[in-house]
């Protein structure tokens, strides 16, 4: 088993610079603890040889770095221009009555935590979301009740960041 | 019939593989230019194909690598830039999710050219998959040996690198892009130094998109004659489209630069949907002003959208059929780039923020009289103002919407509701 130092480690070979790898770093803590509270920055830090400071203004300013706590699953749908066209306002308000939460909240579970992202860069598959490492394109709202029961039956194992890993066998995970 | 060279990997099963790549006479062209050129000659070679960055902004690729110092005192690097963020683009996800074998090739060729031996790719944080094959496959060219050290016998040595980006469109800025590789916020540099004599580390440095790297493994194997033999001779090329929205195929599609904007979006993508009418499109990501239905025959091209007031940008074509309301659609973008401003100069943080709150309530049924001299006058603030393209796309896409589609937000205002609703 590699640990979160190892693999911030290795991954900081690839730069002449340890303020480099902060990005880099982050990603991978934010996968071992699901979120990066202060300690975990702190941590980062400590691991680079880096100034606290720049290690709390990325993990601040860069959207994919999520300093509070988020649910076991993100469900993240994209609202932008493509996905609005092919009517992902009517997804948003099915998944907020379906969770019985409005965007940007978690359920009182704590498995689901709902949000609406700009553009995932998948528009041919319009509407699109993302959850944990996996897109789901083409949406509607049979697609979705589907998914979600899938995500409830996994509940009680799967891990948040990539549900459905023992669906591709052989594919590496990138950090 | 155009036969597809940039997809022609992507709909193959397998098509990430290093067997199929190599099976379909990849790795060819990086042997060619190992063995036949010098790396002056590969740059001579890209500059008479004409080949045009793929990223948005059109800039000759021989001639930006041309600006790279022969002698420097410290490393070159090669970034390629695969933060594809503009709203209705997905060409770089798709390529690298199933051909990344292709983009290694072109980054190998490219650092040869320019002098580099580290190359970072910069990708968006969501495109975990791409990610994944990417990094498969560079494992793959490393056993292989055409990247490491001696590559294919001659005396070049190559790695690259995957950094994952973690969410902000700024970063397809390049200056910004290179900030956030150093571990800073992204936020665009001051130019001069240009990146190509002062980049990433304070180095020389090139940055490509994923597009532009594809094409030069071909331009080596196939000549720079056959490049420019397809398109228009100023902006030549076999081009990605990236089709979405209110259309009955969207999807990618690979065809000469210059096609007619009509026919990709009738004939490849099939038109509009049952019993709707085009009513424009949006033909680069939503920083390129959208084009009215009648204006629909212009060539996709650098040159060709520029003339009319458009731009090629990533040519994510957006297309909006006759029951969308063109507010809410202008709403939502510079709801987009209000969200992705840096922060780091005024016009585009405080304008942009300022025309969303004008927008939003126009939409909403509660525009003020004023409000359209009002939105004219902050496009006039943000436009050339900005320390970035960011601003300026913004301004100018709304520009475009209130020429365009002035009626309709006149009928916002004058109605008091939205007329779609």
């Amino acid at each position: 088993m590699v640990t979160m130092r190892e693999k911030i480690e290795q991954a900081a070979a690839r730069y002449p610079d340890q303020r480099s790898a902060i990005m880099p770093a982050l990603l991978i803590a934010q996968r071992v603890h699901g979120h990066l509270p202060g300690p975990v920055l702190e941590e980062v830090a400590e691991i680079l040889g880096v100034e606290r400071i720049w290690v709390y203004e990325l993990a601040t300013f860069y959207t994919l770095f999520h300093t509070e706590p988020v649910g076991r699953f993100h469900l993240q749908l994209c609202d932008n221009v493509s996905c609005m066209l092919r009517r992902s306002e009517d997804l948003l308000m099915h998944l907020e009555s379906a969770l019985g939460i409005k965007k940007g909240g978690t359920t009182e579970d704590g498995l689901f935590t709902l949000s609406t992202v700009e553009c995932l860069g998948a528009c041919e598959m319009a509407p699109v979301m993302q959850v944990g490492d996996d897109y789901y394109g083409n949406l509607d709202i049979g697609r979705i009740d589907a998914l979600l029961a899938r995500l409830h039956a996994l509940a009680p194992h799967g891990t948040g960041a990539d549900p459905f890993a023992a669906e591709r066998p052989g594919e590496e995970r990138h950090v | 019939m155009y036969e597809p060279v940039l997809l022609k990997n992507v709909n193959m099963p397998d098509g990430h593989l290093l067997s199929t790549y190599e099976a379909g006479g990849g790795y060819r062209g990086l042997a060619k230019a190992l063995k036949e050129f010098t790396p002056d000659e590969i740059v001579e070679l890209v500059k008479r194909s004409n080949l045009r960055g793929r990223g948005g902004a059109g800039f000759p690729t021989g001639m930006k690598w041309s600006f790279v110092p022969k002698r420097a005192d410290r490393p070159k690097y090669l970034c390629c830039n695969a933060d594809e963020g503009e709203p209705g683009t997905f060409k770089d996800r798709i390529v690298m999710e199933r051909d990344p074998h292709q983009l290694i090739e072109g980054m190998a060729i490219s650092a040869y050219a320019i002098g580099a031996e580290v190359a970072y790719v910069y990708i968006r944080g969501e495109y975990v998959l791409a990610i994944r094959r990417l990094e498969q496959a560079i494992a793959e060219a490393k056993a292989k040996g055409y990247l490491g050290t001696g590559i294919l016998g001659s005396d070049f040595n190559f790695v690259v690198h995957v950094h994952c980006g973690a969410g902000a469109y700024i970063c397809g800025e390049e200056t910004a892009m290179l900030d956030s590789l150093e571990g800073k916020r992204a936020q665009p540099r001051l130019k001069p130094p240009f990146p190509a004599v002062a980049g990433l580390y304070a180095s020389p440095t090139v940055i490509n998109n994923v597009e532009t790297l594809v094409c030069v493994p071909h331009i080596v194997a196939r000549g720079a004659d056959w490049f420019r033999g397809i398109g228009p001779e100023k902006s030549p090329g076999p081009k990605l489209y990236c089709v979405s929205g209110q259309v009955r195929k969207p999807g990618l599609y690979e065809l000469p630069m210059g096609i007619p904007l009509r026919e990709l979006v009738e004939d490849h993508a099939g038109g509009p949907q049952p019993d709707r009418k085009i009513k424009a499109v949006i033909p680069g990501g939503v920083s390129a002003p959208v084009i009215p239905e009648q204006g629909l025959d212009v060539g996709m091209d650098f040159d060709s959208l520029a003339a009319v007031g458009s731009m090629l940008g990533s040519a994510g074509v957006i297309v909006v059929d006759d029951t969308t309301c063109m507010v809410k659609i202008a709403t939502r973008i510079i709801e987009f780039f209000h969200h992705e401003s840096c922060g780091k100069c005024t016009p585009c943080r405080e304008g942009l923020n300022w025309v969303v709150k004008v927008l939003r309530r126009i939409e909403a049924g509660a525009g003020a009289p004023g409000d359209m001299e009002q939105l004219d006058m902050l496009c006039k603030g943000i436009f050339g103002n900005t320390f970035c393209a960011l601003g300026d796309g913004a301004a100018m896409g709304l520009r475009a919407s209130l020429a365009h589609f002035r009626e309709e937000f006149v009928a916002h205002i004058e109605e008091r509701r939205c007329p779609f609703h």
